[in-house]
C-alpha cells in the first residue's frame, strides 16, 4: 500500500521553558496509507489529539518531519496552507465552531477559502450536505436553530466540502445517542467509499473502533506502542488494560472463557464473530463426542 | 502560537515561601511596593527596589523567562511612554541633542529611564502576585481586605465572586479561542495576512463562536451555582480560613519599612 501521510521522528513539547513544560509526543513514526480506514486510540492526554493536529500542519513539530504524499508540509507557507485542504480535520465537538448566518454559508466557508468559483462551491456544499444527511431546505436556516446532533453534521459537512483526500475526525461520536452514533459513522463510511478517501478516526471507544476500522494505532504517553488489525491489537489485552484502555466487552468475555479452560478462539471483538466462534466450538464439541 | 504566550492572570503552582504567604500579605505588599515605586526619585531608591524585585523573583522560582513573556503585550505602551518622556522633559542648561522641534535634555533621558523602569517594575510585581497566588486565594484575600466597606453597603462579596469567576475563566477562554482558531484554520481561515480590514473580517469566524460559548458557559455556571443553593455571601462560612503567620507579620513590617525607607531616601534626594 502507498503511504499518504507519514511522520518521521516527530516530537512535540508544550510550553517549552515554563514550569508547565511537558513532552506530548516523543519520536513518533506514524503512517497512514491511501484509502485506508484507520483508528487512533488512546486515553485522554495520551497525545492523540496532538498527533492529529500535526498531520494537517496546525501544530509545528518541535523536531522531526511530517510528510504528505512524500513532501514535507513545512517546506513553505503555501504548502502548509495547501495541506490543510487535502487533510481535513474535524475537531472534537465541532458544533461549537459554527458562526455563519445560514448553514449553506457555513459549509461554504472552507471551499471559499480554497478560492473556488461560485458554481464549484455550490456543488460541493450540496454534495457535502447530502453526505451527512442534511435536507436541502435546511440549508437556508441558521445553524443555531438546529439540534446538537444536526449542528455536528453541519460542522462535519463544512470539512467534507473541501473534499479532502484524508479526513481526520477527533471523537466524532462523543456525546451522541446510539442512533446518532450510527448515523454519523454511516455518513463517514459513505464519504470513505464514494471518494476513496483515507479516514482517520480518533476515539477511546474500543467497541466503536472494532466495528469500523481496518487498522488501529495505539497511542500511549506520546508514543505508539503497537498498531495493526483490530484482531492483532486486541491480542495485547493486558497491555491495553494497563494503559487504561481495555478491550471490547466481547473480547473480554472470550479471554475469560479461555482463562476458565474453555478451548475457544479468543480473538473475537464483534457479536457476529462471537456467534461464529461459539458455533465453531459447539460443532467441534459434537464431532469429538461423536467420535467417542 | 501567540495566544498561549498570554500569561496575564495565570497561576504558577509552587511551594516557595512567597507561594505560602497569606494572600492579604501579598496584596498589601504589592500595594506597598507600588507606593514605594512612586516615592522613589533617584538612582539609589530605584536600585534598592530593583534588587528587591530580583530577590523576590528568584525566591518565587517563577523564572525570568515567564515574566519577560508576560511583558510582551505591554511593550508598546512602555516604549511610547519612554519616548514621550524623552522628548517632552525640559531641563536646565543646553540640550544634548537638538533637531527640528525636538530637544533632548539630560533630564529627559533620566526621566525616560525612570519611567520605563517604573512601569516595568510595577507590572512585574503585580505579575509576581498573580503568578504566585491562585485566583481563589487572591479573591479570598481581597474580600477579607475590603470587608470593612460592607458597612457603607459596598457589595463586597458579589464583587469578589465576580472577580474570581472572571479570573477563573481567563485560561478557559484562551484555550477555547485557541481551539476555535485551530478549527477555523483547518478550514483554511487565515488570521495572519491581509490588511487591517481583512484581518478584522477574519475575526468573525472566531468571535461569533467564542461569544456564543461564553454565554453558554455563563448560563451553565449560573445553573450549577443555583443547584448548590448559592444565594450570595450572607451567612457563608469558608473552607479555607485565612490566618496570618509569623512570616506574614515579618513581610508586612518589611513592606512598611520599605515605604518609609524609600520616602526618607527620596527626601534626601537619593
Amino acid at each position: 500500500m502507498e503511504p499518504i501521510i507519514q511522520t518521521e521522528h516527530l516530537s512535540h513539547i508544550y510550553s517549552a521553558g515554563t514550569p508547565f513544560e511537558h513532552g506530548a509526543l516523543v519520536d513518533v513514526d506514524f503512517t497512514a496509507y491511501r484509502g485506508e480506514y484507520l483508528g487512533i486510540i488512546g486515553h485522554t492526554g495520551s497525545g492523540k489529539s496532538t498527533l492529529i493536529q500535526h498531520l494537517n500542519g496546525l501544530l509545528k513539530p518541535t523536531s522531526g518531519r511530517v510528510l504528505y504524499e512524500g513532501q514535507d508540509i513545512w517546506e513553505s507557507k503555501e504548502r502548509t496552507r495547501e495541506t490543510r485542504f487535502h487533510v481535513g480535520l474535524v475537531f472534537q465537538y465541532p458544533e461549537y465552531q459554527l458562526f455563519e448566518e445560514t448553514i449553506y454559508k457555513d459549509i461554504a466557508f472552507g471551499p471559499k477559502n480554497m478560492g473556488l468559483d461560485e458554481k464549484e462551491i455550490d456543488r460541493r456544499v450540496r454534495e457535502a450536505a447530502q453526505f451527512v444527511g442534511l435536507r436541502e431546505e435546511l440549508l437556508d436556516k441558521s445553524p443555531f436553530e438546529l439540534s446538537g446532533g444536526q449542528k455536528r453534521r453541519v460542522a462535519i459537512a463544512g470539512v467534507i466540502a473541501m473534499e479532502p483526500s484524508v479526513l481526520i475526525l477527533d471523537e466524532p461520536t462523543a456525546g451522541l445517542d446510539p442512533v446518532g452514533v450510527e448515523e454519523i459513522l454511516g455518513n463517514i463510511r459513505d464519504y470513505h467509499q464514494a471518494k476513496n478517501a483515507t479516514i482517520i478516526i480518533v476515539s477511546h471507544s474500543m467497541e466503536e473502533m472494532a466495528r469500523t476500522v481496518d487498522r488501529i494505532v495505539v497511542v500511549n504517553d506520546g508514543r505508539i506502542p503497537f498498531s495493526g488489525a483490530p484482531r492483532e491489537v486486541f491480542a495485547h489485552g493486558d497491555e491495553l488494560e494497563a494503559m487504561g484502555l481495555g478491550v471490547p466487552a466481547m473480547t473480554r468475555v472470550f479471554h475469560r472463557l479461555r482463562a476458565m479452560g474453555v478451548d475457544i478462539d479468543a480473538s473475537v471483538y464483534t457479536t457476529e464473530q462471537a456467534r461464529d466462534a461459539i458455533l465453531a466450538r459447539l460443532g467441534r464439541g459434537q464431532t469429538e463426542k461423536g467420535a467417542v | 502560537m501567540a495566544l498561549k504566550d498570554i500569561t496575564l492572570g495565570q497561576y504558577f503552582p509552587g511551594h516557595t515561601v512567597i507561594h505560602r504567604l497569606d494572600p492579604r500579605t501579598k496584596l498589601i505588599f504589592t500595594v506597598a511596593y507600588i507606593v514605594a515605586l512612586f516615592l522613589a526619585r533617584q538612582v539609589v531608591s530605584y536600585a534598592i527596589l530593583l534588587v528587591l524585585l530580583g530577590v523576590l523573583i528568584a525566591v518565587s522560582k517563577v523564572g525570568l523567562k515567564s515574566i519577560l513573556r508576560g511583558m510582551k503585550p505591554i511593550l508598546i505602551i512602555v516604549i511610547i511612554t519612554g519616548v514621550l518622556n524623552l522628548f517632552y522633559t525640559a531641563g536646565e542648561g543646553e540640550p544634548l541633542v537638538s533637531f527640528w522641534v525636538f530637544n533632548i535634555y539630560a533630564e529627559g533621558i533620566w526621566a525616560a529611564i525612570f519611567m520605563v523602569l517604573r512601569i516595568a517594575m510595577l507590572i512585574t510585581c503585580t505579575f509576581l502576585l498573580t503568578y504566585t497566588t491562585s485566583p481563589i486565594q487572591l479573591t479570598d484575600g481581597l474580600e477579607r481586605l475590603m470587608n470593612p466597606l460592607k458597612a457603607i453597603k459596598v457589595p463586597v462579596h458579589e464583587l469578589s465572586m465576580m472577580m474570581s469567576i472572571a479570573l477563573r475563566f481567563i485560561p478557559t477562554l484562551i484555550e477555547e479561542t485557541d481551539k476555535i482558531m485551530s478549527a477555523q484554520k483547518a478550514r483554511g481561515a487565515d488570521f495572519d495576512t491581509g490588511n487591517l480590514m481583512q484581518k478584522a473580517k477574519a475575526l468573525v469566524p472566531l468571535l461569533v463562536p467564542l461569544f456564543i460559548s461564553a454565554f453558554r458557559r455563563a448560563d451553565e455556571l449560573a445553573v450549577a451555582m443555583e443547584c448548590r443553593c448559592y444565594h450570595g455571601g450572607e451567612g457563608r462560612t469558608r473552607l479555607r480560613q485565612l490566618k496570618l503567620k509569623g512570616m506574614d507579620v515579618a513581610a508586612l513590617l518589611f513592606a512598611l519599612a520599605m515605604c518609609v525607607g524609600i520616602g526618607v531616601l527620596g527626601h534626601f534626594g537619593l
